[in-house]
């Protein structure tokens, strides 16, 4: 399917006589994808440690799960990740249009490719394609790019209710940004657990975002 | 193109994850004469942070104001004891004393304050815990204070004692915007003791705990001095 996509760069290539790309995943790709999970982590441990100085639902996170021993240790290290994260992310972005990886990997997504795949991938029947995003993949890919940009955004007008008043305002006021930012961190959450339990059903998809793994050949797309 | 050694990725990945484990969960801020590497690390990230605010701070941007009817009642103590335990300071003793690079270091009674022009604000409290409350304070602006002894405002920071032992430093620019305040008045009336009798700094731009109650020094100086919160882990600047 994706091999029409991906023929004339492929012929282009063949005609420079220069080898096609090879690996599931370029080294940026799997560089900045461990920085931001490094990132994320320390942000979500931090950020449960910050809530439950004052929390607004009837929940607490466990203090096992959270990351700084007390508020100022937990601020300390979110604002200190936020920039990990805010930097790779905007490298992410930047590389990712350059190089065509969204352009050739996550799109297009289509709601009737996504209402197929889902319950392909709901009855099992989804196969895993070495090197190609489904569509569901895709609009979880997509939809956690997102997330990540909420969030941080409604960090920043937490963070700056005065000094970023009209992105305050956007959120509603510094509580309502309380809200939003705590609601994108559930959705990077559920994302996080189905990514995990995904990789947990098929563990092979591991190696190859540590290692760049191999592509089987194009041809055999043809 | 590469070596693929399971067992050796294996063992690299897990001792990553333990090292970032061990770094991240253990005690932070715990022991401040013993600071460990991610300590180090996250001062100097907090520094970095401080810098970012002070260029992020326009002295022409308000804090929000509010209405009388959306007043916080009752208001929220807050302080690092109990209510029982603030400090009540008595009145005909109690000077505001002076120091740094200010023209004039007389001390200042409360009826001479009084007798300054007074604002009076209608703001938002936002706590570095997350929550806040809206009160009304006045009192005489920092600014015309400032100008009033004599302060050299190219100084760097303004420093605050208080009377229950607590300190802390605020920049320059924040000490000059228009709605830092040296508030007298609570809600209509004189401060009580758990409100910071008998004078407290009012900063709108800054966290709850830049705001420091039942002052009794103010120096004005070159010499960064930080503060009680700020000495334990909280960010300096914590601008809003």
């Amino acid at each position: 399917m994706n091999s029409i996509v991906m023929a004339p760069a492929l012929r282009a290539r063949a005609r420079r006589r220069q080898p096609a790309r090879t690996v599931i995943h370029p080294w940026p790709l799997r560089v900045m994808h461990w920085l931001n999970a490094l990132a994320i982590i320390t942000l979500i441990g931090s950020g449960w440690q910050i809530y439950n100085a004052s929390p607004f639902l009837p929940i607490l996170f466990p203090r096992w799960a959270t990351i700084g021993e007390w508020l100022g240790a937990a601020i300390a290290w979110h604002l200190a990740a936020i920039w990990l994260l805010m930097l790779n992310g905007l490298g992410y972005l930047l590389w990712g249009f350059a190089s065509g990886h969204f352009r050739h990997k996550l799109w297009p997504v289509s709601p009737r490719a996504v209402w197929r795949d889902a319950r392909a991938a709901i009855r099992f029947k989804l196969p895993h394609e070495v090197g190609v995003y489904n569509a569901v993949q895709r609009l979880l890919y997509l939809g956690v790019i997102a997330l990540g940009i909420l969030a941080v955004l409604s960090g920043l007008a937490v963070w700056k209710p005065v000094q970023l008043w009209p992105l305050s305002d956007l959120f509603g006021g510094f509580f309502p940004s309380r809200v939003v930012h705590f609601t994108a961190m559930a959705g990077i959450v559920l994302f996080l657990a189905v990514h995990i339990l995904l990789v947990a059903l098929v563990p092979r998809v591991l190696p190859p975002m540590i290692t760049g793994g191999r592509l089987p050949d194009p041809e055999w797309h043809r | 193109m590469t070596t693929f050694d399971p067992a050796r990725r294996k063992l690299l990945g897990r001792a990553l994850a333990f090292g970032a484990l061990t770094m991240l969960t253990g005690c932070n801020f715990d022991d401040l004469q013993h600071p460990d590497l991610a300590d180090k690390f996250l001062r100097l990230m907090s520094g970095w942070n401080n810098e970012v605010q002070a260029v992020l701070f326009s002295p022409h941007t308000l804090a929000p104001t509010f209405k009388a009817s959306e007043i916080t009642r009752p208001p929220r103590f807050n302080a690092f004891y109990d209510i029982t335990r603030a400090p009540q300071v008595d009145l005909a003793g109690w000077r505001l004393e002076l120091g740094g690079l200010i023209g004039d270091r007389r001390a200042w009674r409360i009826d001479q304050l009084r007798a300054l022009p007074q604002e009076s604000q209608i703001t938002r409290l936002i706590c570095v815990e997350g929550w806040r409350v809206i009160g009304q304070w006045s009192g005489v602006p920092l600014r015309h204070f400032l100008r009033a002894v004599g302060a050299d405002t190219r100084a760097r920071y303004v420093a605050f004692k208080c009377a229950d032992g607590y300190y802390t430093s605020i920049d320059m620019e924040s000490a000059l915007h228009p709605q830092t305040i040296l508030a007298l008045d609570f809600l209509g009336a004189p401060l009580t003791a758990p409100f910071g009798a008998p004078v407290r700094l009012r900063i709108p731009t800054k966290l709850g705990f830049k705001n420091p109650k039942s002052i009794v020094a103010m120096e004005v100086t070159n010499q960064w001095s930080g503060g009680y919160w700020e000495k334990q882990g909280y960010n300096w600047f914590s601008g809003s």
